[in-house]
């Protein structure tokens, strides 16, 4: 048994007041295997990042929960099946950020945003002037409205992160996903963007919270952020709890065959890569 | 603040329509005052309310002759570019037009093989050219498509323009084979091959516009769905969208438009590419700007080239496609060097 199983759900059972229920989760393309019987659940506002080393199905767990990606098993987001939401509704529901989004060349900071309202206009309708007032709303939430008229593509690496979690507010959605929101950022700016959607989460209002599920490649970054943690390793779900019982040096070493020693920080345990001793 | 289609460049296209349609009318191997065309044509519309200034020769000559020529201009201008953008939306690649991608050599075999096969009797063939015209050009599209994207791993801009041209020479070779089997009605392909807005009264417009509704509506109508393809397949599911049903819906629409206009005018190019991009440019990239504006100055575009066409050789006239090609190929030049990142 590995650590963080005895928080894992019952198979079978959902829990009541999950925001996203995974159970026997499995994607295969082909003669290869993504992801192989994988359950979670994420309570109403909490935040899950996944781990794992490449290749461990970390992205495709997160377009399965979407509901973008057909998988074998059941996803329930706040109890309805994700596969029989229509798409508007579902786009209502769940936002997702993907790892290294299309820049749209000559695409303004306001209409990039303003893309999020997509499931809230009619098809043949032009936006409502509560869907103008929804992206300025958000874009002053993120601090964004001094750029409001650039240029995505003239943005810097933070900035655009900034943008891209705009465009995901603005679908109003309850689950937030984001795949390696921090890959393409400096530590610094990485704080920010995370402190930034821990904020966002914390100020959704008590009765419709704001959950996130995240993937992250900084196993130190990932403690410190998140509820819990969930380690996937060749698309099978090693261990999931919260960040001390799942970054361990014993789980480390097993699953990314690396040398790291864990010390405790203020927030979490930090991990710290270790050279291999030298041959003598 | 969002990009909305601001009412003054909507107004400039409609002037630029007007000017290219008195400027089409009034010249000529007989020139007309564009004072006199202006009234004739308000002398027409209002059922003979104003008296026009014309006599009746050059009455007829404008309204039996000019008119239906240019407006028959308009129309395919505005179908090429508005199917150019369309295409550029879709396929995501500022270098996609109906030339290029070899939509429109496919659509000229097909209207080919009916005008040298003759199947049928010669009261159905006419119907038929539309139609075999948009069967080759639907299946021009999916073999550029396929090929560009048989190595989806390297699929660039270049490549799937590169499969348009591949498509488009292979389409082209069996046409010159058709040709050479059926040297009788060589004369009549060619000078048709090579673009020609000729007309005999108001036939082929008739043919044309029910073709030229049905693309531009739905074209126009899925102009924010163009926006939002603009940010990736999976971003654009994610926002509710259904990406390979409205790219689908799309191509086809794209298609039959570009289709119908070969089926009439022969074998255009560039307009699809140096409109959308001028109006790109000058008013926005957003795909709701530029489809309603490619419209407009395309149809303004084209009918201008086809007055220099019939007027700088004159009493001989030059194809259209060559006045195209002439301004077209620099501006693609152009726009192949300012082509910045793109999405596969």
């Amino acid at each position: 048994m590995t650590a963080g199983e005895a928080t894992a759900p019952e198979p079978g059972a959902t829990a009541p007041d999950a925001m996203v229920s995974a159970r026997g989760i499995g994607v295969r393309i082909g003669a290869a295997t993504l992801l192989s019987e994988v359950d979670i659940d994420v309570a109403a506002g909490e935040w899950l990042t996944v781990i794992g080393p490449n290749g461990a199905g970390k992205s495709t767990l997160l377009r399965v929960l979407a509901g973008l990606l057909p998988a074998t098993g059941e996803v329930r987001i706040d109890g309805t099946p994700v596969t029989s939401l229509r798409r508007r509704d579902r786009a209502r529901q769940i936002a997702l950020v993907a790892q290294d989004p299309v820049v749209p060349p000559g695409m303004s900071v306001f209409d990039y945003a303003m893309l999020g309202r997509t499931p809230y206009i009619p098809p043949l309708a032009a936006e409502s002037a509560a869907d103008l007032a929804a992206v300025r709303d958000v874009l002053a939430r993120l601090d964004l409205t001094g750029l409001t008229d650039r240029e995505l593509s003239t943005l810097s690496g933070g900035e655009r992160q900034r943008v891209f979690l705009a465009r995901a507010l603005a679908q109003g959605a309850r689950l937030l996903l984001l795949d390696e929101p921090t890959s393409a950022l400096d530590i610094g700016h990485q704080q920010d963007v995370l402190e930034l959607v821990d904020e966002l989460r914390a100020t959704g209002s008590d009765d419709d919270p704001l959950t996130v599920v995240a993937t992250m490649h900084d196993l130190s970054v990932a403690g410190e952020y998140a509820d819990r943690i969930l380690l996937l390793a060749g698309g099978r779900r090693v261990a999931l709890g919260p960040p001390a019982e799942v970054l361990t040096e014993d789980l480390l070493a097993t699953h990314y065959r690396a040398r790291v020693r864990v010390v405790d920080g203020d927030h979490g345990p930090l991990v710290v890569p270790v050279r291999r001793a030298r041959r003598p | 603040m969002t990009s909305r289609l601001r009412l003054r460049w909507v107004a400039v296209g409609v002037v630029a329509v007007l000017v290219a349609l008195v400027a089409g009318l009034a010249f000529g191997p007989v020139s007309l005052s564009p004072v006199d065309v202006v009234t004739d044509l308000v002398h027409h519309l209002t059922g003979g309310a104003v008296p026009t200034g014309l006599s009746a020769r050059d009455d007829a000559i404008l309204t039996q002759l000019r008119l239906p020529r240019v407006v028959l201009g308009l129309l395919v201008g505005a179908l090429l570019a508005l199917s150019g953008g369309c295409y550029q939306g879709v396929f995501r690649n500022p270098l996609a037009d109906p030339y290029l991608l070899g939509v429109a050599a496919g659509a000229g075999l097909g209207a080919t093989a009916v005008i040298v096969l003759r199947p049928g009797s010669t009261v159905t063939a006419p119907l038929l050219i539309p139609l075999a015209a948009f069967v080759g050009a639907l299946a021009a599209v999916a073999g550029t498509y396929l090929l560009g994207a048989a190595g989806a791993r390297f699929r660039s801009t270049v490549t799937l323009i590169l499969a348009g041209v591949a498509i488009a020479a292979f389409c082209t070779a069996i046409q010159t084979y058709l040709l050479q089997a059926h040297s009788d009605t060589i004369q009549e392909v060619y000078s048709w091959l090579l673009g020609q807005l000729t007309v005999s009264g108001w036939h082929e417009v008739l043919m044309l516009l029910p073709y030229a509704v049905v693309t531009s509506v739905v074209v126009l109508s899925q102009r924010r769905a163009l926006d939002v393809l603009s940010v990736g397949d999976e971003e654009a599911a994610s926002l509710g969208l259904h990406p390979q049903r409205v790219r689908l819906l799309l191509v086809l629409a794209a298609t039959l438009g570009t289709a119908a206009a070969v089926a009439v005018s022969g074998l255009i190019g560039f307009v699809g590419i140096i409109v959308p991009h001028a109006v790109r440019l000058v008013a926005g990239s957003s795909y709701r700007i530029i489809l309603p504006l490619s419209l407009l100055f395309g149809a303004a575009f084209l009918a201008l080239a086809d007055l220099l066409a019939r007027t700088v050789q004159a009493p001989a006239e030059i194809p259209i496609g060559v006045v195209t090609a002439f301004f077209g190929a620099p501006f693609f030049v152009v726009v192949l060097r300012t082509t910045r990142r793109v999405a596969p």
